[in-house]
């Protein structure tokens, strides 16, 4: 196992990453899908607005993008660090 | 060949599968009971875990709510889809690392406490229990329709499957029987809804269709629909008609109920290495999403299909004739499920909003005395290729389709409840020195047992089966996700703050849903209803969050009041955040 100094850092280099997707997680869901949906009302979309297309879709397709982002940043961090799978 | 014949042969030789599967599986040692040895790849882990999670709630209801509300219930597919992202980060890969095999066995351990392991099986049981009452009481409507039996046979029938291939195989059986299900389920869902994407939009991908043209009327497929809807006096389909902060807080329960679920969580036990339980999170929602994208389209589309089927020739003019009404309502007809009340008494169908004020004069202008037709929102997937006229083979597929999603998390449940009885309680409690043959049985013993609850449950069950699973993942948010996520991500909260919390939450979020539903789900015994809720516009099924939010407080709260966790538990937790050395999981 790496020393501590090192797995500190790896570790806050983790919660930025965490901090990051989730703050997009809560945007595209709660944000685009529900609260701020009048304020893209204006942005058409096939018959609707670009809310009703984030709550049913937009949203979904981010969350995917957002999961496979991070396990290939967290597995690069795991080399980086020297505390990956052998 | 009738359609009786062939939901028969579909639904006969996909549980031929399934059990043969089961059965050429069978597991040996304990670790393959549980574990299936964590010799899964990601990409059959992640389309095992879509159909543990994917349920009768998914398959068979989830589009009928959408289609009857429209974008209201939007929370769903979020809800349900984004908790995947909390699992990813938050939860499955450091579970991965610490190795064993269960959750209560990671708050035992975590927090040092036999009592957190015993409130942990408590909060699991009653959390997994609500939600396979919810899947029998699916699996027994399913198999009464399309076998043409009664409700309780069908029931009978579908605890006797489930109860052979998850009693028999184990986690591995459930593995790989779940990878057949999965794909079964997702062709069933996806075949008629390509087809009438086609027939109404001519785009065959349904996503896409949604927000496309509706070749009928040249207008944009979501317009059209919104149009017609309000013709009738009902809300307009796109529009936000409920409460903006219950709509935020259904969501959150539902992505932290996701998280918090143990036969999904116990899915990332399975997978080799700690890397992997990223991927498969990410391979699960990608098969997940084949469904999530596809429901909004199957619901929109089929609210369309129904109107035109009563009003052939548009909303303002007359309805059809009941004694011309198509054969898939007369199917319906029988099962109660969908009824027809000639109350103007002219033998037209007149389908309305007749709770409308705006549209009384409209109706009462044209003669209308009421609303003449009730469907009820579960059948619409069911019926769905009825009503658009698709070849008897489709529908036959929709049948199998559904049972599949019911009975694969049904047994995806049923392995969670047992290994908590058998592993946790027993092993881990009452007899450490339990043999691996013992300890296999009394697994099993607990399964069977789980199985005859949830069936004398699901012959009376607490409500509709999408209502009975959205409290089951409020139970799930409040009491297990809090307790695992502080277990990960904090060095300072400690045994009597996590049993603190985590009954506070579960105690708070069950009396909260009992003064709602009925203490026990008796019914007549609420003291409130979800129409006017206790607190301002939180409903029972959106309290989850609520409760999670007291569990973590209670946690924190009473873990800064007493002592700080011993040195070896604070090296435990450093242990756990780092991937290097995760073996192969270690029985106690």
């Amino acid at each position: 196992m790496a020393d501590s100094p090192s797995n500190n850092e790896y570790w806050s280099a983790n919660m930025r990453l965490v901090a990051i997707c989730l703050v997009i997680w809560a945007v595209v869901s709660f944000g685009f899908g529900i609260l701020l949906r009048p304020m893209l009302s204006g942005i058409a979309v096939g018959g609707t607005d670009l809310g009703f297309w984030f709550a049913q879709q937009g949203s979904i397709l981010v969350f995917l993008a957002l999961i496979f982002f991070y396990a290939w940043r967290m597995n690069t961090l795991d080399k980086q660090h020297g505390v990956d799978e052998e | 060949m009738e359609q009786y014949t062939l939901n028969l042969i579909f639904v006969g030789a996909t549980f031929a599968l399934y059990i043969g599967i089961a059965i050429w599986a069978r597991a040996g040692s304990t670790s393959e009971f549980y574990a299936a040895g964590r010799g899964v790849h990601p990409v059959t882990n992640g389309m095992a875990t879509a159909a543990d999670w994917m349920s009768a709630a998914s398959f068979i209801s989830m589009a009928g709510l959408i289609a009857f509300t429209g974008y209201d219930n939007s929370t769903y597919l979020m809800g349900w889809t984004g908790g995947y992202v909390l699992l990813a980060m938050l939860l499955a890969p450091y579970l991965r690392k610490f190795g064993k095999f269960t959750v209560p066995e990671f708050i035992g351990d975590r927090f040092y406490s036999p009592t957190a392991r015993v409130v942990a099986v408590v909060c699991l049981i009653v959390a997994s229990v609500t939600y396979v009452i919810g899947q029998m009481t699916g699996v027994g409507v399913a198999f009464s329709r399309f076998l043409e039996v009664d409700n309780a046979t069908g029931l009978y029938i579908g605890a006797a499957i489930v109860f052979m291939y998850a009693v028999l195989g184990g986690m591995k059986g459930v593995t790989y029987t779940q990878v057949a299900q999965y794909c079964v389920l997702i062709v069933a869902y996806t075949i008629p809804a390509i087809f009438i994407s086609l027939q109404l939009t001519g785009n065959p991908i349904p996503a896409l269709g949604l927000f496309s043209d509706h070749v009928a009327s040249g207008q944009p497929l979501l317009e059209r629909l919104d149009q017609v809807v309000q013709e009738l006096g009902f809300a307009e389909y796109t529009g936000h008609h409920s409460n903006t902060f219950d709509m935020f807080l259904f969501t959150m329960s539902l992505m932290i109920g996701t998280a918090g679920l143990p036969h999904v969580i116990i899915r990332f036990f399975t997978v080799p290495k700690v890397a992997d339980a990223r991927w498969s999170a990410g391979w699960a929602l990608v098969f997940i999403a084949l469904l999530y994208l596809t429901a909004p389209a199957v619901g929109a589309m089929a609210r369309l299909n129904l109107i035109d089927t009563v009003y052939p020739n548009g909303t303002t003019e007359a309805p059809i004739a009941y004694d011309d009404r198509p054969e898939w309502m007369q199917n319906w007809e029988v099962t109660g499920l969908l009824s027809f009340q000639d109350a103007n008494g002219d033998g037209l169908i007149q389908w309305y909003n007749a709770g409308s004020a705006d549209f009384a004069a409209t109706a009462e202008e044209r003669g209308w005395a009421g609303s003449e037709l009730t469907v009820n929102r579960d059948i619409l997937v069911l019926a769905n290729p009825e009503i658009a006229n698709l070849p008897g083979w489709v529908i036959a597929l929709v049948a199998a389709g559904g049972l599949a999603a019911a009975l694969s998390t049904a047994a995806g449940l049923l392995l969670a409840i047992s290994g908590a009885i058998s592993h946790d309680l027993i092993k881990g409690q009452l007899n450490p020195n339990i043999s691996e043959k013992a300890e296999l049985l009394s697994a099993r013993i607990a399964m069977a047992g789980a199985i005859a609850v949830a069936t004398y449950l699901g012959l009376n069950p607490p409500g509709f089966a999408a209502q009975t699973v959205a409290l089951a993942f409020g139970l799930a948010a409040a009491s297990i996700f809090p307790a695992l996520m502080m277990g990960i991500f904090s060095k300072r909260v400690n045994n009597k703050g996590a049993v603190a919390g985590m009954l506070a939450g579960l105690i708070v979020t069950v009396v909260y849903i009992f003064l709602h539903k009925g203490w026990f789900f008796i019914p007549g015994t609420n003291t409130f209803t979800d129409a006017d809720p206790l607190l301002g516009p939180v409903k029972s099924t959106s309290f989850g969050a609520i409760g999670a939010v007291i569990n973590f407080a209670v946690a924190y709260l009473v873990s800064n009041a007493t002592d700080e966790p011993p040195q070896e538990i604070r090296d435990l937790v450093e242990s756990i955040r780092v991937p290097r050395g995760a073996g192969a999981a270690q029985d106690h």
